[in-house]
């Protein structure tokens, strides 16, 4: 068996599309993932004890579960609880539920960073609570875990590959699939690699230039 | 209405966290106008006892009153205590300013922005008349020219000197100051002195727990000394400062000399 290259290039459109539906699927999870958490980590911290008790739950579960056991209980066990979604669907909603759970830790710790003396500064200038969460805490809170937040988008980028699994047509499985219509293993796997390297990367490069504009309102 | 002739009013103030009893029976009265510095040895209680006074901390006996109204706490009439509601204590509050030794400006904002923060928020005026005021407050700091700057492009003593204003543009009565100078090289410690100094020359009513034995004899009008979280005692600065001195205050004095600092006590 040896290395051809040229299978590489013919199979070049299906990797693209296969690639798109990839940074769909990880970059509408993550967002949406990152508004749920960053609501779960507010009413965890604010909404009093009930609210925390359920979130906390919620947050042991997602992170307490392989990803891949939360999305088959989601695409194949949903349908008995009336839940019965298309594999892009329950891809998206999987990817948002699990990621919003480490969303959501990460912002605790942000929140939980921040000076208190930030906070008594504001109390005593007259700003009420939610002025203090909105103008104070939030901004501070997000410079706070940026770095993290990227590290995060870029663990989920990967964990999109197991999206495959409930046959969502993205990178990995469009890859797979054509390595295995070929017996060509090496090659698929090979490119399979380089193109989550190339997010990852691009990723990497987005955070930093982020982080670099940021670097001046770095706490003192 | 005699009470309201003094800026802030103590009556058997106590405070404990949980077992921990860290204040007892402070019965005190700061007059408008003046300059009270709060000494003592670390962890008599200074900083919680400014703390009570602001409401950051909740004092857990007896009543503080800031230009004659109780904050936080009133007597009730079974002779106890009611808890005022968090409006109530927000409005006594306004009376007040806040200065502390960590500076505790906000970083993601420019010095101009933490002086108008609260000008456009609490105040609701709009952007340009609170940056207006906000620029004033920063010139009479002397730091109109660092009005753009965050504060991790700041001296410590430019932060604190943005803290400074920040605190007086809500135009409040009273300014607390907790350590203001602790976390300063020594050469940055003169120029939030002087600030302070002229807030004193303008007649503001000051209540500043400080380190700085020089400042307190100099500047210091009212000198409380606080031990183990009571009073051991308090008087016009000439009086206290003067020699024969309590025993516990020489001690506490002596430490400072032995470090070096010199004492101008009458001048
Ligand atoms: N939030 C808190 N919880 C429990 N104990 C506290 C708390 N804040 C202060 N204390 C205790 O209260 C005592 C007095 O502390 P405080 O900070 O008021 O002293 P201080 O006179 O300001 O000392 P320093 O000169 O070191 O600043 C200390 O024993 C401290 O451990
Ligand atoms: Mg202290």
């Amino acid at each position: 068996m040896n290395f051809d290259p040229a299978l590489i290039l013919a199979s070049l459109p299906d990797v693209a599309t296969g690639m798109a539906i990839t940074i769909l699927m990880w970059l509408g999870g993550s967002f949406m993932g990152l508004a749920l958490g960053l609501a779960v980590s507010i009413a965890r911290r604010w909404g009093g004890r009930w609210a925390r008790l359920v979130l906390d739950a919620y947050v042991g579960l997602m992170r307490g579960t392989p990803f891949l056991v939360q999305l088959f209980l989601l695409y194949y066990g949903g349908p008995y609880a009336g839940l019965d979604l298309e594999p892009v669907q329950a891809g998206l909603l999987g990817l948002t539920l699990y990621s919003a759970a480490y969303f959501a830790e990460i912002f605790r710790g942000g929140f939980e960073a921040i000076p208190r003396g930030h906070v008594e500064a504001a109390v005593c200038v007259g700003l009420t609570q939610a002025q203090i969460i909105r103008r104070i805490l939030l901004p501070e809170m997000t410079l706070l875990v940026l770095p993290s937040l990227i590290n995060m988008f870029t663990l989920l980028v990967k964990e999109t590959a197991v999206l495959s699994i409930i046959t969502v047509p993205e990178l990995t499985m469009v890859i797979t699939a054509i390595g295995s219509a070929n017996f060509a293993f090496a090659e698929a796997t090979f490119l399979l690699a380089v193109s989550y390297w190339a997010i990852v990367e691009i990723t990497g490069l987005i955070g930093r230039f982020i982080e670099g504009r940021l670097g001046r309102y770095r706490l003192v | 209405m005699s009470e309201h002739a003094a800026a802030i009013t103590l009556e058997g103030v106590g405070k404990s966290f949980g077992d921990n009893r860290v204040l007892t029976g402070i019965d005190l009265t700061i007059r408008h106008g003046e300059v009270t510095c709060l000494l003592g040895p670390s962890g008599s209680g200074k900083s919680t006892l400014l703390r009570c006074l602001a409401f950051l901390e909740e004092h857990t006996e007896g009543i503080i009153r800031i230009a004659g109204e109780p904050m936080g706490f009133a007597p009730a009439a079974d002779g106890g205590r009611k808890r005022l509601p968090d409006a109530a204590i927000g409005r006594v509050r306004r009376n007040l300013g806040m200065v502390f030794q960590q500076f505790n400006l906000w970083p993601h904002m420019t010095a101009l922005g933490n002086v108008a923060e609260a000008l456009r928020l609490v105040r609701r005026m709009d952007r340009a008349t609170a940056e207006a005021r906000a620029l004033a407050q920063l010139e009479h700091v002397g730091l109109a020219h660092r009005a753009g700057h965050y504060p991790s492009e700041l001296s410590g003593g430019q932060q604190q000197r943005v803290a400074i204003a920040r605190a007086l543009a809500m135009e409040p009565k009273i300014v607390l100051f907790d350590e203001p100078t602790s976390s300063l090289d020594p050469e940055l410690t003169g120029e939030v002195l002087s600030v302070m100094r002229g807030l004193a020359q303008e007649g503001m009513t000051m209540v500043v727990v400080t380190h700085e034995i020089g400042f307190a004899a100099q500047v210091g009008e009212h000198i409380v000394f606080l031990d183990q979280g009571r009073i051991l005692l308090e008087g016009r600065a000439a009086e206290v400062f003067q020699a024969p001195r309590h025993p516990r205050l020489a001690q506490f004095l002596q430490t400072y000399v032995d470090r070096g600092a010199s004492l101008v006590l009458q001048e």
